[in-house]
């Protein structure tokens, strides 16, 4: 059985974030590590591959040549090996772009199970994982609680605020996680050792037959017009009044969905 | 004008989301507002669905209904067999409105049309201005699948959506954890864009929608099925897995006032939670303890009472979605974590809050 966990390197404290001049992440300006949620991720395979003989988990990124570094820490955590798709013409993808490349990474690699994070820390769109399972033409089981694998099955468990769903879907599938899956373990020693001598391939566009044209800032199908630091909305009010803060936290619930 | 395309997010018994009638709201924006139901309409819904401004209602005939709210269907093998019907849509394109009935042949499978199945054939028929999307678990998913079927530009969990320059929706992200806000636009195919429920207050507008029924047939790509049917969360979830968590501290003040504290958490579905000092009061079962040294909690809602949030308690709940605390003090580190903050006696909040959501729930 193959994994393939998706990893992303996010920059590490969102303070310290800056903007180049085509108004994407200046990523070679801030200190980045591996996502939080892919750590989630990169945990349920590796627990998966301890109830299996037969699991080969690698870890795939792409991004540019820092990116090794979230590879590494995955690999620390459990990862067999990793994959690194790096190619100039790859700055600027937007989600759909994004999921096209992985695709194809996907597809060269093989797989039984892809596990990905919810949603990355610098981007947070969330919609990678169903994008993937769309162009692989496998069933996503997205946002779960709880995964689990049967011999050729993958079940998942999500609460999305009402009820819960138990979702069952045959194998090849893709999967994401939630926080709420399982606290990723801390790597000992001996693991961060033994991750700098595992394999990590580096792929590039061409070699995943993939057109320069159809990929990066380019031919990205959404433009960002304007990036603005909003004001600081006043969090707090005044409690004074019961009956009015009553209704302020109400409405703020109501507004959320939570009522 | 252009037509607006809504998906209309539906609870479980079919009752009409509040966060549905925003997006109407959004898409008088736009251009005319028309709802999607990946089901069949029933008076009531069309009735909600026309007082918030639905010009037109396009829904799923009542047959092929199985349970799409779920997207549940067949299993990978049987899907298989069902092919191309992706191409049915295009031909479809070409025909008159009122032959929208017979656009599909019978593929002989049980499973139900997906939303994204319904949307993409629509989308490609009507050619809309946009497609508003809730942004939750389905929606993202729906509009995942959606963007890509249709090769077109996708803008996630917009916090505003407002007509731009050349007509072409602007969408406001909040990015970076909130720290910055960015506008961007679509520029390759329909856009498809998915909303927050905060991101407005359905206005009403009264119209009487034209209702249409459309046949579509289900993609060939395996969907998950649900297993278990899937059961009503039990009344109060157990703390670490529970979506909702209403804690309480010293600012409480008594278990008597605690029992306030619970009845709130029982009206919002969720669970009951104390801080250090509460559990050390018995005021709530050590189980029950939130922090460095008790249950370490990822809820979507946190709601604080009268807990000022120290360090150790910040260890075990700083990965709570939303965060909403009452206390009397200002200076408390809790109001740094906290997206509503409310300065006050939580004493006597909480019972005037425990009236205003029964008040909202009996409506």
């Amino acid at each position: 059985m193959k994994i393939v966990v998706l990893t992303k390197h996010v920059p590490q404290a969102i303070g310290e974030v800056s903007f180049a001049q085509d108004l994407t992440m200046d990523r070679a300006a801030v200190r980045c590590r591996l996502e939080d949620s892919d750590e989630y991720a990169v945990e349920q395979a590796t627990r998966v591959a301890a109830r299996r003989l037969d699991v080969q988990v690698t870890a795939l990124t792409m991004g540019p040549s820092g990116a090794v570094a979230a590879l590494r820490s995955a690999l620390a955590l459990g990862a067999d090996e990793g994959v690194h798709v790096l190619d100039d013409a790859l700055h600027g993808c937007d989600a759909p772009a994004t999921s096209l490349v992985l695709a194809a990474a996907c597809r060269r690699l093989g797989f039984d199970l892809i596990i990905c994070g919810t949603a990355s820390a610098d981007g947070a769109m969330s919609v990678v994982p169903p994008m993937l399972a769309e162009r692989l033409a496998v069933p996503a089981l997205c946002y779960c609680d709880w995964l689990g694998t049967a011999e050729d099955a993958v079940l998942g468990r999500r609460d999305d605020g009402t009820i819960l769903e138990e979702l069952t879907a045959a194998m090849p599938a893709v999967v994401s996680v939630t926080d709420r899956s399982g606290e990723p373990r801390y790597p000992r020693f001996e693991a961060v050792a033994e991750a700098r001598h595992k394999l990590i391939r580096t792929w590039s566009l061409a070699e995943l037959g993939i057109d320069a044209a159809h990929v990066g800032l380019s031919a990205a199908a959404t433009a960002v017009r304007r990036i603005t630091r909003p004001d600081p909305q006043p969090a707090t009010v005044s409690g004074s009044d019961p009956q009015a803060a009553a209704v302020r936290i109400a409405d703020f619930l109501t507004e959320r969905q939570f009522l | 004008m252009r037509k607006v395309l809504t998906l209309v997010d539906r609870e479980r018994d079919g009752a009409v989301r509040r966060s549905a009638c925003a997006l109407l709201t959004i898409a008088r924006r736009l251009g005319e507002p028309v709802a999607v139901v990946d089901g069949p309409a029933d008076p009531e819904l069309i009735k909600t669905l026309g007082h918030f401004g639905a010009s037109e209602i396009y829904c799923l005939p009542e047959s092929t209904h199985a349970d799409s709210r779920i997207e549940s269907a067949e299993s990978a093998e049987s899907a298989e067999s069902v092919r191309g019907p992706q191409s049915s849509a295009s031909t479809t394109a070409a025909e008159p409105l009122p032959l929208l009935d017979s656009a599909a042949a019978t593929s002989g499978s049980q499973s139900a049309p997906t939303a994204t199945d319904l949307l993409h054939h629509l989308a490609i028929l009507l050619d809309p201005a946009a497609i508003l999307i809730t942004a939750g678990y389905r929606g993202q998913e729906t509009a995942a699948r959606l963007a890509i079927r249709l090769d077109s530009g996708i803008i996630t969990n917009a916090v505003d959506v407002r007509p731009g320059p050349d007509n072409t929706p602007i969408a406001v992200q909040r990015c970076l954890a909130g720290s910055y806000l960015v506008e961007s636009t679509v520029v390759r195919g329909v856009p498809v864009i998915t909303v927050r429920p905060e991101a407005a207050r359905p206005e009403p507008f009264p119209a009487t929608p034209a209702v249409h029924t459309v046949r579509v047939d289900p993609s060939p790509n395996p969907v998950p099925s649900v297993a278990a049917t899937p059961e009503p969360r039990p009344d109060r979830p157990p703390l670490d897995q529970a979506d909702i968590v209403v804690a309480g501290g010293r600012g409480i003040g008594s278990r008597a006032a605690f029992a306030v504290l619970a009845e709130v958490a029982d009206a919002l579905g969720g669970a009951v939670a104390g801080s250090h000092t509460a559990a050390e009061l018995g005021w709530v079962p050590q189980e029950a303890r939130v922090g460095l040294t008790g249950k370490t909690v990822h809820p979507r809602l946190y709601f604080a009472c009268g807990i000022s949030g120290s360090v150790r308690h910040r260890a075990g709940m700083q990965e709570a979605k939303t965060v909403v605390a009452i206390g009397d003090d200002p200076a408390a580190p809790i109001f740094h974590l906290a997206d509503l903050g409310v300065l006050g006696d939580a004493r006597t909040i909480l019972p005037a809050l425990l009236a205003e959501i029964r008040n909202r729930k009996a409506l």
